[in-house]
Order: C-alpha cells, then structure tokens, then sequence
C-alpha cells in the first residue's frame, strides 16, 4: 500500500461512520413496528424523494454506466433513460393508487386486492427471489471498489457493507433510514459532480479533444454514437428488450415500491415521484460525462472501474488522489444505500411470511429477517465473485418486469383479475425470465438467436405474463373478488373524500 | 344621515343530511355509484395513456430509426452526436415536463371528482 490510498480510507470510513451516526439519530424516532416498516408514514415529498433518489442509484448507476458507456457507446445510454423512465411509468399507473392501497409491501397490496394467501405466498417468493438478485451485485461491487481503490481483499468489500447495513437497518429500521437514504443521494450526486467539473476542467486545457474522434478502447468511433446493441436485427431486439425491462422493471422493484408506503397520502406519493424524475435526470447527466472523457484519458483502463480511476489518470498529483476518495466515498455510499432499501424490503417480507408474529415481537421477527436478507446474498457474493455486476442488476429489472408489472397494472385498472389469472401470469413471467437469468448467469457471449432471446428475455416475457395473467382472468370469473369494486374505489379516490374504502391494515 | 344598519344576511338551510347523496351512491354500490367511480377510472387511465403514449413514440421510434438508418448517429450539433445529445441530455427534461403534465391534470381531475361527488343532489 502506498500513501496514495489514505484519502480514499479515510472517506469509505468517513461515508460508513456518518451513515451509522445518521442511522443512530434517527433511531431516537423509532419507538414502534409502524416506524420500523414505513416511517410511520409521515416522511414529507422533498425528503421522501431524496431518499428514493438515494436509495436507488446503485452500483449500477455510479460505477457501470461509465464503464458500459466507454466500452460500447451509445447504446449504453438507455439503461439511464430506462432507469429514469421506470419511474414516469411509475407516476402514471402506480404511485398513487399503490399508497392509497394501505398496504405495506408487495405482497401485502396482492392479498388485499385478491384476498388470497396463495397469491400472497407467491409474491413473498418473488420479493426474496429479486432482492436477492439485485443485492448479490451491490455487495460484489463492493468488493470491487475497495480492491480497486483500496488494494483490499475481494471479500472484504461485502463483508464490510453486509455488516454495516445490517447494523444499520437493525437498529433504525425505515425512519433512520429515510434520512441516511437522502443524505446519500445528494452524498453520491457531489461525489460524481465535483470530480467531472475539475475533469471537465482539464480537459477544456487539454484543447478538448472530441471523445467521438478518439479512436479509445471498444467500438471505433461512427459505431460509438449508435445508440443500438451491434449484430443488425439482433441489435435491435436487444435494445428493444432492455428497454422493455428498465421501463416497466422499476415499478416492480421492491425496494422502490416499499418507499412510496411512507408518503402521507396519494398525492403526496405522486409529487414524490415527480421530484424522484428531477433528481434522478440531473444525476444521470453525470456518467456519461465519464464514460466519455474515459474514452479520451483511459485507453487503457478497466471499464468497471473507470469512475475511481479517471480522476486519477486525468488530474493526477495529490488533487487526484482527493478526487479518487471522493468518489470511492461515493461508491460506497451507493452500495450502503441500495443495499439497505433491497434488506429493508427483503427483511419485511421474511419476518413476515416467513418468520411470522407469532412468535416473535414485530421488531424482534424483522431485525430476524434482516439478517438472513443479508446474510444470504452476502455469502454468494464472497463465494462467486465472477458474475458481471451490470448483468445481474439488469436481470434483476426483467424479473421484476415480467413479475410484479403486469400484476401491479391489472390490479389496480382492471376490474376482471383473479386469484388464479395473477398466479398463472406471475409464474409464466417468473418461469420466463428466470430461464433466462440462470442462462445468462452461466454463458456471456450471445450470437445464435436463441441465445439473444435468453440473455434478455424482457421483451418476450413481459407480454406472455400480461397475457396469461389476462387470459386465465378470464376463464375464471367466478374467482373476482368480491370486495373489488370498493378496493377500486379505495385505489383511485382522493383520501379526503368520506367515502367507504374497507378494512385498512394496521401494523 | 342615518346609520347603516346592520343585517344579518343567511342562505336557505342546507339539507346536511342529503349532502353526501352521490358518495352514498358510491358506498352502497348502486349502478350510479359504479358509473361514477368506471368514469373517474377511465379519466385516469386515458390521461395516462396521454402521458405515455410520447414516451412510447420515442423509445420505440429511436432505436427502429437509428437502425434503418445508421447515419443519422453521424450527424452532429455544436460537435456532439446527435444521439449523445438526445439520449444523455434532453431525453431527462422531456421526461420530468410529462411527469409534471401528468401530476397536474390527475390532481385536477381528482378534485372535479371531489366535487361532483360531494355537490348535493337537488
């Protein structure tokens, strides 16, 4: 190790310290189970969306779309713009029927609007099956970073991340949370913004050489611009399938859909949502910045870790050196805070449907869940340290797609779902594109069209799901709830109208 | 010049007990109650259908037009791709300026909503 390092030590412990001393603040709050699931349901849009913000800019967003962006150009672009479009999507058809819902998690809001624990049994899976699909890539990226930035031991990364997220989400639960989520997001912002206007800064004195006209690493220049995936047709259907996952995928992610539970009421989850889009399209705006300036300054580097070694390479001297840390903080604190929503989420549904009431106290059975939701990812992180990070959290996306979006949908504009039509149609989307995750997880390269088809199933399964959760709907009318009528009413009217809306749950 | 006097001025009663006529069509499940609440739906929907439908435009237009025609990733403004400038920049405030449309009119129709429902039936 050499004394370039210190700086970046200094602010991962920087980053883990002030996210546990945040944590701790916001446990002083904490006094019920209502606290530790929602937030108690008071969290206002500003900070509720920052939070979301925070929460959601995984090692995805700050480290891979950099690296994907260098490596293939253009076409890169759409996971941003899915990422963010998942959530005008999001806006139009969930946010505020979802909050007025009543319902805490995924699989609460299935089995209040079919009334049916079978439906609810699947959903619980399903919430396991993708938190766990899309934290075993947060905790590898981790270990990436610090190997990277720190010269550490692959496995210490998710062991240190696993630890401080469980000490985290154990002791503070949602409301904690929400603050540490939201300093993050803006933690994470500063740490991408500052580095690129220094780099950017350089670069203007450097006679600003066009990123398009370098020759670089990966595709040659013309190829470079083209926002679509190479091999013509196959191309096209890559493109059109990533775009299919990321767009309907972030409705059905359950840390995302966890969080709008803590909004006061439907409008206000609907002007979150709203800031939710600002923040995310200023941050987005970032790493193409390194992507591109990658393409000048890094010929040679490693894509995966263009973000912490870019500042480097262009600055240099010790001012690079502050501007690594600052962006390995970064790093971190993006792989603390998807990892902390994704146990949240997980955890909530283990101690739950797994665990149960019974017989443990609510607090006691979630802080239970909470460790088994990280420990499990964390153990295959450290045990397959291969698997490509940008891979899993897109697989992550189709699953979730094809899962949760077409129930989410129906279920809450569709008068004629059923019990029966929502499991067939939430199997068919699982079967679908988990065929495809455990494909892609063994073999990289595609070329035949099967293979396409496989490593991004998205946009066949999404519509298979759609149509067998709306056929079997059909055949089965005897089966529509009975109480659907007013759960509709429940979904869609203002909470302000005195207006009959059934049962609502209270933890 | 005299002193103006001063008059109480009332409205007629108002039927407090008739008041809530059309959200008790909703509660009782009546067919008017099921119209009421099918129209506040099918409002919604179409608005998001509003909102969506450019967004579909461009994500299913993009790539099909990149892919017929790849030159068009060559042209450039200011020195920038055309498809950096599209993707990377403007693609965001297109999405937050359809967000804020949808925000809008779903609130907007919430309270005409509000209204027809709570206004007395007389």
């Amino acid at each position: 190790m050499t004394g370039a390092e210190v700086p970046s030590i200094v602010a991962v412990v920087l980053v883990a310290v002030a996210t546990l001393a945040i944590g701790t603040w916001g446990l002083r709050f904490s006094r019920t189970t209502s606290d530790f699931f929602v937030a108690s349901r008071t969290v206002r849009p500003a900070l509720n969306a920052s939070a979301i913000g925070g929460e959601y800019l995984s090692a995805a967003s700050f480290l891979g779309v950099a690296g994907l962006v260098m490596a293939f150009g253009a076409d890169m672009l759409w996971y941003p713009v899915g990422w963010t479009a998942g959530y005008l999507l999001l806006l139009a058809l969930v946010a505020a029927p979802l909050r007025r819902s009543g319902a805490y998690t995924l699989p609460d809001f299935a089995e209040a609007r079919l009334g049916s624990a079978r439906v609810r049994a699947v959903c619980s899976v399903l919430v396991v099956a993708i938190g766990w699909l899309y934290l075993f890539p947060q905790f590898q990226g981790a270990g990436l970073t610090l190997e990277a930035a720190l010269g550490a031991p692959r496995w210490v990364g998710p062991v240190v991340v696993g630890l401080v997220v469980l000490v985290n989400v154990m002791s503070g639960g949602m409301r904690s949370i929400t603050f540490v989520q939201a300093f993050q997001y803006w933690l994470k912002l500063t740490a991408l913004l500052v580095p690129a206007l220094a780099m950017v800064l350089v670069w203007v004195g450097d006679g600003a050489p066009n990123p398009t006209d370098v020759a670089g690493v990966g595709d040659p220049g013309p190829l470079w611009s083209l926002p679509l995936g190479s091999g013509g047709g196959q191309g096209l259907y890559l493109t059109y399938s990533l775009i299919v996952a990321t767009f309907l995928g972030t409705m059905g992610l359950p840390h995302v859909v966890v969080r709008f539970y803590t909004n006061p009421d439907g409008r206000a989850a609907r002007r979150t949502t709203l800031v939710v889009l600002a923040l995310l399209g200023f941050f987005y705006l970032l790493p193409p910045v390194y992507g591109a300036l990658g393409r000048v300054y890094a010929a040679s580097g490693t894509a995966d870790v263009l973000v912490l070694e870019l500042p480097r390479l262009v600055v240099g001297g010790v001012g690079g050196d502050l501007l690594t840390a600052l962006v390995t903080g970064g790093a971190f604190a993006a792989f603390l805070s998807t990892s902390s929503g994704l146990s949240i989420a997980v955890a909530g549904v283990i101690s739950q449907d797994v665990i149960g009431r019974s017989e443990h106290s609510g607090v006691t059975s979630f802080r239970l869940g909470a460790v088994v939701a990280v420990v499990v990812p964390c153990v295959l992180a450290v045990a397959a340290p291969d698997v490509g990070v940008a891979r899993a959290v897109g697989l992550a996306f189709a699953v979730a797609a094809s899962t949760f979006c077409p129930l989410l949908v129906l279920g809450i504009w569709w008068r004629g779902l059923t019990p029966a039509g929502a499991i067939a149609g939430l199997l068919a989307g699982f079967v679908g594109s988990g065929t495809g995750v455990a494909y892609s997880l063994r073999s990289s390269e595609a070329t035949s069209w099967l293979a396409v088809l496989l490593s991004q199933p998205a946009a066949w399964s999404v519509p298979l799901a759609f149509a067998t959760m709306w056929s079997v709907s059909r055949a089965t009318p005897s089966q529509v709830p009975r109480h659907t009528p007013r759960f509709l009413v429940r979904l869609h009217t203002p909470e302000d109208l005195r207006l009959e809306r059934g049962l609502e749950r209270h933890v | 010049m005299n002193e103006p006097v001063r008059v109480r001025v009332t409205g007629p009663p108002r039927h407090t007990t008739r008041r809530r006529a059309r959200t008790r069509e909703i509660d009782e499940e009546t067919a008017l109650g099921a119209v009421l609440i099918s129209s506040l739906l099918r409002t919604q929907l179409r608005l998001a259908m509003m909102v969506l439908l450019p967004l579909l435009v461009v994500a299913a237009g993009l790539p099909l037009a990149f892919h017929l025609w790849p030159a068009l990733a060559g042209i450039r403004l200011l020195g920038v791709p055309v498809p950096w400038l599209v993707l990377g920049v403007l693609v965001y405030p297109f999405l937050l300026l359809l967000g804020w449309q949808y925000v809008r009119r779903a609130e907007r129709h919430e309270r005409e909503f509000a209204e027809l429902v709570e206004i007395a039936d007389r």
